[in-house]
């Protein structure tokens, strides 16, 4: 049981991750994989400022902010010197391999003895519930402003970027900077992902972020099939429903451990489950 | 009020497929006025269209909106005068958003889209009063995503869309050519009404001969990147099919 909670708490820790996703892809329709990259940034920054005593509340900013740059870069790359954003996201992801090597100066910094933000609050002892309490509160915040923001005049500009630029060009937007901004939202809270889960497993490592695009994607492929059976028209159900991708991706993965699955075989078993759900409707409709 | 000198566009410059869209063209429109672009497939007309939108620029040549000078302007800095109506219904409108989300954006055209939430009762009830004189009954469905309606829907929405915000000019390129007569009819109707009411300096292109006759103040022909005729007040009125067939020949 224990070990389904780990799993649901890890989801939760993801959800910026997914959310990042949730905004590059589906809203700007830009495969974006800076993503390996800003999440590590995240996790690195966090070791080696809470390493300083630096207040987590203070690493947070420097490590959304440091997420949001990277994000910019790609999104300048690809709007403004017309690379393709794939290849974009490649390059800087490449280039903060690099970054993330000589912030941290070594390739892992364990938290140990370190006060974090899941540090057992004085009033709840247990330390899987106040770790839980902690996540929910960045879940919700972050639901709330993401929500209200692609509500906002500003958001459905944002959204018409990817849905028809050809149409949002003419109503007067820069769409270029408009790029730029999305991924750099995205890549921020992807940041916030790595600042998450570097405080819940206690250490940052270089390669934490190898392969961490595809739990993203895979995230939002749960998300988005939950969103076309329930027909939600909801920006911030459609939000929390990817969210809910996150937890179930998480919980199937902590299946297939429990059932005694290989865990060097976990890679392959994330790829081929990400896969499955994302050919599943396409094999169900050819044999209809 | 749009003036065009010494317009000129080459595509592909220098190779095997190298195409001289548009050879010094000169226009002078004035304010109010409805123009008409007729020509053969490949005139230059979308060309001359885009340079004045700004989603293209010229090589060489100077346009003036006003008497600003707008060479240096990119498409969404011109929008703050011009609005467009595009020959693909799917181009003018975004279709995974709401028909009220596509008009607040319009709605902002000339303004910068803030950290506000605009769709308001209030917006709400402007955008149903608007849409209801279309007489379509497409008030109902203001929540339904664009994408959901058809393409003469779309096209009659994209035309409320253009004048939710004050505009100069308004650009039509083939706004009917995608959809059935009757549609077309309903297009170009609301189209003429919208620029007589607002007095809009507008440009059509179009390739039905019918739509050349009936509408616009003033027509020109365009062939191989130039202007070939320049017709206006009651010559333009006095234009028969059989004339406008001839200038095809
Ligand atoms: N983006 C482009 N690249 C290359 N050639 C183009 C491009 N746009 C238009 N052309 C060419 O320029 C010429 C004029 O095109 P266009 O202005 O679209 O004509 P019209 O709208 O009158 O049919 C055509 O020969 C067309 O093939
Ligand atoms: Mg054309």
């Amino acid at each position: 049981m224990e070990f389904y909670l780990t799993a649901i708490l890890q989801a939760l820790c993801f959800s910026g991750l997914a959310i990042g996703i949730f905004i590059s892809m589906k809203i700007f329709n830009i495969p974006d994989i800076t993503t390996d990259g800003s999440f590590t940034l995240g996790g690195a920054i966090t070791g080696v400022l809470l390493m300083a005593e630096i207040p987590p509340s203070l690493s947070l900013l420097v490590v959304m902010s440091a997420g949001a740059l990277a994000g910019a870069f790609t999104g300048f790359i690809h709007a403004k010197l017309n690379v393709n954003p794939l290849l974009a996201g490649i390059l800087v992801m490449t280039a903060l391999y690099s970054v993330n090597l000589s912030l941290m100066g070594r390739s892992n910094i364990p938290l140990f003895n370190i006060s974090t933000l899941f540090s057992p609050a004085f009033f709840l002892q247990d330390l899987n519930q106040n770790t839980f309490i902690v996540l929910l509160v960045f879940v919700v915040v972050m639901l709330l402003v993401i929500g209200y923001l692609l509500k906002t005049d500003f958001g459905i500009a944002m959204r018409a970027t990817g849905n028809s630029e050809t149409m949002i060009k003419a109503l007067g937007v820069n769409t270029n900077r408009m790029k730029i901004i999305g991924l750099a939202m995205a890549n921020s809270l992807t940041a916030l992902s790595g600042y998450l889960i570097t405080q819940f497993q206690g250490f940052a490592d270089i390669n934490m972020g190898i392969g961490i695009v595809i739990v993203g994607l895979g995230s939002v492929i749960i998300g988005e099939t939950l969103i076309h059976w329930l027909k939600v028209k909801s920006i911030l159900t459609n939000l929390v429903l990817v969210i809910a991708g996150a937890v179930i991706f998480q919980l199937v993965l902590a299946v297939t451990l429990d059932i005694g699955v290989d865990a060097n075989l976990l890679k392959l078993v994330t790829a081929s489950f990400v896969l499955l759900i994302v050919s599943l409707p396409r094999v169900l409709s050819v044999q209809r | 009020m749009l003036k065009i000198s010494h317009l000129h566009k080459t595509f592909n410059t220098g190779k095997v497929n190298q195409v001289i869209a548009l050879h010094d063209v000169n226009i002078e429109i004035q304010k109010s006025e409805f123009v008409v672009i007729v020509g053969a497939n490949g005139s230059g007309k979308s060309t001359l269209l885009n340079c004045i939108s700004g989603s293209i620029f010229p090589d060489s040549g100077s346009i003036h909106i006003g008497n600003c000078a707008v060479d240096h302007l990119r498409e969404h800095q011109r929008s703050k005068w011009i609005a467009r109506v595009f020959q693909n219904p799917l181009s003018g409108t975004a279709p995974d958003l709401s028909i009220l989300e596509n008009f607040r954006l319009a709605a902002l055209r000339t303004s910068s889209k803030g950290l506000r939430i605009g769709i308001t009762e209030r917006f709400k009830n402007t955008v149903k009063d608007r849409i209801a004189e279309l007489g379509m009954g497409l008030e109902a469905k203001v929540h339904q995503p664009m994408g959901s309606l058809s393409g003469g829907q779309r096209q009659a929405l994209t035309l409320l869309m253009a004048v939710m915000d004050g505009l100069e000019i308004l650009l039509l390129d083939e706004p009917t050519a995608a959809l059935d007569p009757r549609s077309a009819e309903t297009i170009m109707k609301t189209a003429a009404k919208l620029i007589a009411n607002h007095q809009l300096t507008a440009v059509l292109i179009t390739h039905n001969m019918k739509e050349a006759l009936a509408y616009g103040s003033r027509i020109i022909q365009m062939a191989e990147g130039q202007v070939r005729r320049d017709v206006t007040g009651a010559q333009k009125t006095g234009l028969t099919p059989s004339n406008l067939y001839e200038w095809f020949l």
